[in-house]
């Protein structure tokens, strides 16, 4: 009985070391006590092209570099561009009237403080490759696949 | 005293009479030689980034805000160094330039950017004074390296051209008009043309 007992341990402790080896992390086969190599940094995109928006509140993504652009509270470098006065000579898109709205929904001169820093919502892309699988699913694609 | 500056007067316009007309004349080009390159070399020390980030005003503000940016940081390892923007590199520039520090040698020494507070209340001047004398100059000190002729449309991005080929290439603009903070943290820009 004894025996046995020592034995099914012996299994069991030799199933999990085995089971450890192929749970799949994030840093990879690197051993827990060794750094690994680092992946390239990824680039930004900055072709300037709209993006997809997979549902209509999503705030849209930047397509351009915005490495420095300083947004602080004495500058917006974003607003040189985005903002009301500045989108005609600049040709960029005018941020959306909801951000010169207060909470109560009142409008105001200029951009609400509490929308004040763009990359709370707004964020630039690269062309990292994801880590794990997007299984989001456009509105559109739920409808149709419910009405089948 | 007056007669005291007659005799030196006096001594200055009476024809030597112990040193020979060649010893005088060759004597003052070798001593005028020794005297400008001294004056150059001296010069020339305080044109160095080690120079300027010898006082912590600007160690510890405007170094360590360059140290981020393309100007310090880049691909190819080229990188400008403080005189390379701030000092204008023909001679007579640089002298009147060289004059105009002269006030900053009193602002060290009576310390008037001497703390982070200081120097924050003064940013905005202090930049305004850059930004002014880029506008004078049409911006020489970056078209010492960035050179418009050589500039290739192709390779710039989109909005760039737009911008390059109209109201930079029509000298309608200069670079700083729309090149501010591109290598310091920007003031409060209320009021700026363009922001």
């Amino acid at each position: 009985m004894k025996k046995l007992i020592a034995f099914a341990i012996i299994a069991l402790c030799s199933l999990s070391v085995l089971a450890q080896d192929n749970i799949a992390t994030l840093r990879g086969e690197t051993p827990i006590d060794q750094e690994s190599a680092a992946p390239n940094m990824a680039k930004p995109m900055k072709d300037d092209v709209k993006r997809h928006r997979n549902y209509p509140m999503q705030p849209p993504v930047i397509p351009h570099n915005i490495q420095d652009y300083q947004v602080d509270l004495k500058v917006n470098k974003c607003l040189s561009c985005h903002a009301r006065k500045r989108a005609e000579e600049a040709q960029a898109p005018m941020i959306s009237v909801t951000h010169y709205m207060d909470r109560d929904g009142n409008f105001l001169a200029d951009v609400s403080p509490r929308r004040y820093f763009c990359n709370q919502c707004h964020v630039s892309q690269t062309d990292a490759r994801p880590l794990v699988e997007n299984q989001f699913e456009d509105i559109d694609q739920i409808l149709q696949n419910n009405a089948k | 005293m007056r007669e005291w500056i007659k005799n030196y007067w006096h001594i200055l316009w009476t024809p030597s009479k112990h040193f020979s007309l060649a010893f005088l004349t060759v004597g003052g080009f070798i001593a005028g030689i020794v005297f400008w390159g001294g004056f150059n070399t001296g010069l020339e020390l305080t044109n160095t980034e080690k120079f300027c980030i010898s006082c912590h005003e600007m160690r510890d503000n405007v170094y360590q805000e360059l140290r981020g940016t393309i100007h310090f940081n880049n691909r190819s390892g080229v990188r400008a160094t403080c005189p390379d923007c701030h000092v204008p590199h023909e001679w007579t520039d640089k002298i009147a330039r060289k004059m105009q520090a002269s006030k900053e040698v009193w602002g060290k020494i009576f310390g008037t950017i001497n703390t982070r507070e200081k120097f924050e209340s003064k940013r905005r001047e202090l930049a305004e004074h850059e930004w002014k004398r880029l506008k004078a100059n049409d911006s020489l000190e970056c078209r010492n390296c960035h050179n418009f002729e050589f500039m290739d449309f192709t390779k710039q991005g989109d909005r760039a051209v737009n911008q390059h080929s109209t109201a930079l290439a029509s000298g309608e603009k200069t670079c700083i008009d729309c090149h501010k903070g591109i290598a310091h943290e920007l003031p409060d820009m209320a009021g700026v043309e363009g922001w």
